[in-house]
C-alpha cells in the first residue's frame, strides 16, 4: 500500500484540474495560450503512450516485420478510423495479436 | 407551501433519473472498460485494494490504464503522479465549458459535480445545457439532471472495476491483455485529433516518446507530451499565419 499517497497526490490533482474552472469562473479568466495548449494534450499525451507501447519490447525496439503488436496496432488504427468504437478496436486488435502470436509470430 | 416543497422534490428526483436514462447507453462501452482496468491492474501487480480505491480516487479510465501500468514497472511517485496530472489535463477544458452552467451553484454542488465529472459524464450533460441553453430557459434543477447522469456512471465504474479485480487473478498474463492498454488509446487518439496541428502533436509525440523512452523513471513520456503540445501549437500559428495571408490559393 505504499502507493496510496501517490494515488491520493494523483487524485487531488485530478479533482483541482475538474473544479478549477467551475469554481473560478468571474475571479479568473484562462489566458488564451493555456486553453490553447489544454487542446492538445489529449493527442499528444495519448500517442506519447501508444507509440512505446506498439514498437518497444522492455525497452529494445522490436525488429518490426516480427512484431505482432505492429500489425495488430496497424489494423486497430484503421478500425478507429473507419468506425471511431473503442469496443470494437479492441476486440479485433486483441484477436490480431492473439492470432499472430498463434501463427508463431 | 407543502404542494409547492414536493412538487418540486419530486421535480429534482425527475431530472435524477433521467440523467440516470440518458447515461445508461454510454454504459455498453465504459463497463467493459471499467472491467479490463481491473484484470490489467492486478495482472501489472497492483493488490486488489489498491486497484479499487484508484477507481474512486482517480476516477478516471486513461489515466487509470496507465498509472497500473506504470506501477508496475516500479516507476518513481512523482513521475506516477505528474503523468496521471497530465492524462486528465484535458478535464480542465470540460471544466471551463461547464462552468457558465453552474455558477449560481453552492460550492458543495460545484465540488460534488468536479469530482464526478469525467469524459462520459460531461458528454451527456453538455447535451443537455446546450439544449436548454438554445430553447432559451434553464429548468432550476439541471444541476441534478447532471448529478443523475454522473452518479450512474461513477457507481457502474466501480462495480466493473470490482468485477475486472475479481476476475484478475485467474486471467494469465500470457494473454498480454496489457495490450489492450495501447488498444484503447489508439481508439481514443482517432476520436480526439480533429486538426491538421493535432496530428502534428500526436506524431511529434510519439516520435519523442520512442527516442527519449531511455531516460529513467519514465520520464520521456512527460518530455514527449510537452514536446507534442508545443509542436501542435506552431502548427496551429503556421496555419493561423497562412490563413491569414490575402491570397493563400493563387
Amino acid at each position: 500500500m505504499e502507493w496510496l499517497p501517490v494515488l491520493i497526490i494523483g487524485g487531488l490533482l485530478t479533482f483541482a484540474t475538474r473544479l478549477s474552472f467551475i469554481a473560478l469562473l468571474g475571479r479568473f479568466e484562462a489566458p488564451e495560450v493555456v486553453t490553447r495548449a489544454l487542446r492538445y494534450v489529449p493527442p499528444a499525451v495519448l500517442s506519447a503512450i501508444i507509440f512505446p507501447e506498439v514498437l518497444l519490447r522492455d525497452g529494445v525496439f522490436v525488429t518490426p516485420w516480427v512484431n505482432p503488436r505492429l500489425y495488430a496496432g496497424i489494423v486497430a488504427g484503421l478500425i478507429a478510423w473507419r468506425t471511431r468504437n473503442v469496443l470494437l478496436t479492441i476486440g479485433v486488435g486483441m484477436a490480431v495479436f492473439w492470432a499472430l502470436g498463434w501463427a508463431g509470430m | 407551501m407543502s404542494t409547492h416543497k414536493e412538487s418540486s422534490s419530486h421535480s429534482r428526483w425527475r431530472e435524477f433519473l433521467r440523467g440516470c436514462l440518458d447515461e445508461a447507453p454510454i454504459l455498453l462501452g465504459t463497463m467493459p472498460f471499467g472491467l479490463i482496468y481491473g484484470v490489467l491492474a492486478l495482472n501489472a501487480g497492483l493488490p486488489a485494494g489498491l486497484a479499487q480505491a484508484m477507481s474512486a480516487i482517480v476516477f478516471a479510465g486513461s489515466a487509470q490504464f496507465i498509472a497500473a501500468q506504470l506501477i508496475g514497472q516500479a516507476t518513481a511517485g512523482v513521475v506516477v503522479v505528474v503523468t496521471i496530472f497530465v492524462v486528465n489535463l484535458r478535464h480542465a477544458l470540460y471544466s471551463a465549458s461547464l462552468a457558465p452552467y453552474l455558477k449560481h451553484l453552492s460550492l458543495g454542488w460545484k465540488a460534488l459535480l468536479a469530482y464526478l465529472l469525467t469524459d462520459e459524464a460531461y458528454a451527456v450533460a453538455i447535451v443537455r445545457y446546450q439544449r436548454d441553453a438554445e430553447a432559451g430557459h434553464a429548468p432550476p434543477f439541471q444541476h441534478w439532471y447532471t448529478l443523475g447522469a454522473a452518479t450512474t456512471l461513477w457507481s457502474s465504474w466501480q462495480v466493473a472495476t470490482a468485477v475486472g479485480v475479481f476476475l484478475g487473478g485467474s486471467v494469465p498474463a500470457s494473454w498480454g491483455l496489457d495490450f489492450t492498454l495501447a488498444l484503447t488509446f489508439i481508439a481514443l487518439v482517432f476520436t480526439a485529433v480533429r486538426t491538421r496541428p493535432m496530428w502534428v502533436a500526436a506524431i511529434t509525440a510519439g516520435g519523442v516518446a520512442v527516442v527519449a523512452h531511455g531516460l529513467p523513471y519514465n520520464f520521456g513520456l512527460l518530455l514527449a507530451a510537452a514536446g507534442g503540445i508545443l509542436a501542435g501549437m506552431i502548427a496551429e500559428a503556421q496555419t493561423g499565419v497562412a490563413q491569414r495571408r490575402p491570397f493563400p490559393n493563387p
